[in-house]
C-alpha cells in the first residue's frame, strides 16, 4: 500500500506516456507474438479480445476454471507493454477506502499538532485546506491505477467481493475518473487496461458485464499446454514435459476428480519433477510430487490409482 | 476451440443484398432469440468490435461476437449453434431456429391447463373443509381440478429463511465497543476523548439452494415442487438458486423469479430440456458439485434436494457426490414424496448411499409436508 507520499508524478520523458491513446499493436496476431515473448501462449480467441480490449479501450473480464492463466494473462500484458501493473485482490467484505483512497489520519493530526506548536498564524480555513493535501491522501489500487495510467489494473476474484462493491466499479470502469470530495477529480489521462478475473463464485451484475468485453478461458489442448510447459519452464527435457502433460489430460479428463489440475499445477508438478531430478515420468517420482498437482486426499488417492495403471 | 477454425467469409456473399451492419445486428438478434441476454448496448459493441476487426474474416466475427455479447459459460453454447447456423454457407431462414427448436414443452405443466375450464370453476367455489383436506393429500393422486385449487394454495405458506453470523461490523447502540472507529473518531477531533463507538456483525441471509429432480419418477411432483421453490424464490430473490436434475442440470432460477406462478412454471418449462426423462442423479450432482459446489458459491448454504433416489446408475457414485455436497453445504436436506407416505422403508440402493450424508430426511408429498420441508429449511 502507498506511503505518505503516494501521488508519483510521471518522469518526463516517460517513455510509455500517451502510448495508449492510440492501440500500441495493430491486430490480434501482434498482441499474440507480444504476449509469446513474454511466455504466454494466448490462443487466437484471448488474443483476439485481448486486441479488441486494447482498442476499444474497455475492460476485459477473464473467466474460467482456477489454474488456466486469467491473473497470468494481466501481468502478461503488463509485462508485453513494459506498463506497470497495479493489483487489487477482492475479497468479500472490500470497500471503498481499501481500494480507492483513503486519508492518513495519523499523519493528519501529528501535522495539526505541530502546526499548533509551532504556533502558526495560519487561519481556519487554511489549516483546513492544508490537511487535505495530496500528501494524506493514501492512494490504493484503483487511484493508483488512474494516477499512474498507463498501467495495467488487474482487479483479481471479483466474484468474492460484494455487490455493493461491483457497483461501485462500474463508475470507476466507465468514466475511468474518481471524485474525491475534499480534494477533487482525479482523471486518468490515458485509461488504464482493465482485467478482471472471475471464478463464477456468484454470477456478476449484469451491468458490470456490459461494460466489459468477456472471455471464457478454457483448459488448453495437448499440444498447446505442452508448449505452455516447455515455454514457461525451458529446462525441463522435452521428454518429461510432454509425459506431464499427457498425464495431466488424461487425469483432467477422468470423471472421479473433486479439483482437476489446471495449467498452474502442470507447471508445478513438472518443475518439481525436474527438482528431483527425474529425466522421465516413473511412478516413483510421481507418488514423491503428487502433491504438486492434487490438494485434495480423495484426489490423491485416485490419481495416484490411475498413474499406477497408466505408467505400471 | 469450438468454431474457431475460419471456413468462409461470413460477409462476403451476403453483403450484396444487405449492408454488414445490418447482418451483424440480425445476427444479434438471433443470438437473443437463442436465449442469450443481448441488449442494445452489447450489439453496438459487437459491430464495434467487428470494424476493429475484419468481417471477412469469419473466425473474427465469431470472437467478437462471443465477447460483447456473451457473458456466462451457459450462453457460448446456445451462441456457437447460432453463430454456425447463422453463418454456414448454407444459409437459409429456417436455419437459425436450430437452438430454439431443442427446447421440450413440459408434460407435467399441462396439468394445470384446464383451470379455466367449466369444471375446474366449480373447484375453485369448494369449501374450507375441502381445503383442510387438500392439504394432507398426495399430490400425486390430485385431479386436475384439485389441483389447480392446490396451486393457489402454495401462496398461503409460510416461508422463514435461514441467516448466518455476518462478519462486517455496524454500528449498533448495543453492540460491543469498536475500539478502532472510537479512536479514529478521536483522531479526527485532534486526538480529543469522545463518546464510546459500539458496533455489531448483523446476521445476514444464507444462501438457500433448491436440486429438484424432475425425471420420470417424480413426474407427479416435479410440478408441485418447482410451486414450492417459486415460493421461496419470490420471498428471498436474491438468497436462492433453483437446479433441476434429469439427465442433465438446468439453472431455473432466472425463470422463477417471474412473480406470477403460473408463468414463472411456463418459463421454466420452457428452459428445462429433460422434464420426465430418465434420471442419471450422481452425474448430474457430479455435475452441480463440480460447476456450482466446488467453489465458493455454494459454501455453507442450505441445500434442499428433492428427489426419490432413483438412481439408475452406480448407487456409489450417488453417495459420493452427495458426501462431496455435505463437506461444502450447511445442511443437506433431502425430500423424498415417498418418505411421507405409510410404511415406507428406505430399501432403494440410492437412499441407501445418501443417507449417511444428509442431515434432515423429510417428506415432501402433500402441502402439510411442504410446510414442514420449509420449516426445516428455515432453522438450517
Amino acid at each position: 500500500m502507498g506511503g505518505g507520499l503516494p501521488r508519483r508524478t510521471l518522469p518526463t520523458g516517460w517513455p510509455y506516456a500517451g502510448a495508449m491513446t492510440t492501440t500500441p499493436v495493430g491486430s490480434a496476431a501482434e498482441l499474440s507474438a507480444m504476449l509469446a515473448s513474454t511466455g504466454y501462449l494466448a490462443d487466437e480467441g484471448l488474443s483476439t479480445v485481448g486486441y479488441l480490449a486494447l482498442a476499444m479501450e474497455r475492460p476485459l473480464l477473464l473467466e474460467g476454471e482456477p489454474g488456466t492463466g486469467k491473473t497470468a494473462m494481466a501481468e502478461a500484458l503488463a509485462e508485453a507493454f513494459s506498463l506497470p501493473l497495479i493489483r487489487l485482490q477482492c475479497y468479500e467484505g472490500i470497500e471503498a477506502s481499501q481500494a480507492l483512497y483513503d486519508w492518513d489520519f495519523t499523519a493528519q493530526i501529528l501535522h495539526l499538532r505541530s502546526v499548533e506548536a509551532g504556533g502558526g498564524d495560519l487561519t481556519a480555513a487554511e489549516l483546513e485546506n492544508s490537511l487535505y493535501d495530496e500528501r494524506f491522501l493514501l492512494a490504493r489500487p484503483v487511484l493508483k491505477a488512474l494516477q499512474q495510467s498507463p498501467a495495467v489494473l488487474l482487479i483479481d476474484e471479483i466474484d468474492r467481493a460484494d455487490d455493493e462493491f461491483e457497483a461501485f466499479l462500474l463508475e470507476v470502469l466507465s468514466t475511468y475518473q474518481v471524485s474525491i470530495p475534499e480534494f477533487g477529480t482525479v482523471k486518468a489521462s490515458t485509461p488504464p487496461l482493465v482485467v478482471l478475473t472471475s471464478n463464477r463464485t456468484r454470477d456478476l451484475h449484469d451491468a458490470l458485464k456490459r461494460r466489459c468485453l468477456y472471455h471464457w478461458i478454457d483448459h488448453p489442448g495437448l499440444a498447446r499446454e505442452v508448449e505452455i510447459v516447455r515455454t514457461r519452464l525451458p529446462q525441463v527435457p522435452a521428454l518429461l514435459a510432454e509425459q506431464v502433460v499427457r498425464a495431466v489430460q488424461q487425469i483432467r479428463s477422468s470423471e472421479n476428480i473433486m479439483k482437476p489440475p489446471g495449467v498452474a499445477e502442470t507447471l508445478d508438478w513438472a518443475r518439481a519433477l525436474h527438482l528431483l531430478g527425474s529425466p522421465d515420468l516413473d511412478l516413483a517420482s510421481a507418488a514423491a510430487s503428487i502433491g504438486a498437482l492434487c490438494k485434495y486426499r480423495e484426489d490423491t488417492e485416485r490419481v495416484s490409482a490411475a498413474l499406477a495403471r497408466m505408467l505400471g | 476451440m469450438a468454431g474457431g477454425e475460419a471456413k468462409s467469409a461470413p460477409g462476403a456473399s451476403l453483403q450484396a443484398v444487405h449492408s454488414a451492419e445490418e447482418i451483424l445486428l440480425a445476427f444479434a438478434a438471433a443470438v437473443r432469440a437463442a436465449g442469450v441476454k443481448v441488449t442494445a448496448d452489447r450489439s453496438r459493441s459487437f459491430v464495434d468490435a467487428v470494424s476493429l476487426l475484419s468481417i471477412e474474416n469469419r473466425t473474427d466475427v465469431f470472437w467478437a461476437g462471443r465477447a460483447t455479447l456473451c457473458a456466462a459459460p451457459e450462453e457460448l453454447e446456445s451462441y456457437r449453434r447460432t453463430f454456425e447456423a447463422w453463418f454456414s454457407p448454407s444459409h437459409s431462414a429456417n436455419t437459425t431456429q436450430g437452438p430454439v427448436a431443442t427446447t421440450v414443452r413440459a408434460a407435467a405443466l399441462d396439468d394445470d391447463g384446464g383451470r379455466d375450464g367449466t369444471e375446474s370453476s366449480e373447484a375453485l367455489r369448494a369449501v374450507a373443509s375441502r381445503r383442510e383436506l387438500l392439504r394432507h393429500r398426495d399430490v400425486a393422486t390430485l385431479d386436475p381440478a384439485e389441483r389447480a385449487l392446490l396451486n393457489h394454495m402454495f401462496a398461503e405458506l409460510p416461508v422463514t429463511l435461514p441467516s448466518r453470523q455476518g462478519r462486517r461490523r455496524r454500528l449498533d447502540r448495543h453492540g460491543r465497543i469498536d475500539r478502532a472507529r472510537t479512536l479514529r473518531d478521536q483522531l479526527r477531533r485532534g486526538g480529543e476523548p469522545g463518546p464510546l463507538r459500539r458496533a455489531r456483525a448483523p446476521r445476514k441471509p444464507r444462501r438457500i439452494v433448491w436440486l429438484i429432480d424432475v425425471s420420470g419418477s417424480m413426474a407427479p411432483y416435479a410440478d408441485s415442487l418447482l410451486r414450492l421453490a417459486h415460493r421461496v424464490v419470490v420471498a428471498a430473490p436474491a438468497q436462492v438458486e433453483v437446479f433441476t436434475l434429469g439427465t442433465r442440470l438446468t439453472r431455473v432460477t432466472a425463470a422463477l423469479r417471474l412473480p406470477d406462478p403460473d408463468d414463472a412454471l411456463a418459463l421454466a418449462g420452457r428452459t428445462v430440456p429433460d422434464w420426465s426423462g430418465g434420471t442419471r442423479l450422481g452425474e448430474v450432482l457430479r455435475a452441480f458439485n463440480d460447476r456450482w459446489g466446488q467453489r465458493a458459491a455454494m459454501r455453507n448454504a442450505v441445500v434442499v434436494v428433492a428427489s426419490d433416489g432413483w438412481e439408475r446408475g452406480d448407487p456409489a457414485l450417488l453417495g459420493r457426490q452427495v458426501e462431496r455436497l455435505h463437506h461444502v453445504a450447511r445442511r443437506i436436506i433431502w425430500a423424498n414424496p415417498h418418505r411421507g407416505k405409510d410404511g415406507y422403508q428406505p430399501v432403494q440402493q440410492g437412499i441407501k448411499a445418501i443417507l449417511p450424508h444428509v442431515d434432515s430426511f423429510v417428506g415432501g408429498h402433500s402441502l402439510t409436508s411442504f410446510k414442514e420441508l420449509l420449516v426445516v429449511m428455515g432453522n438450517a
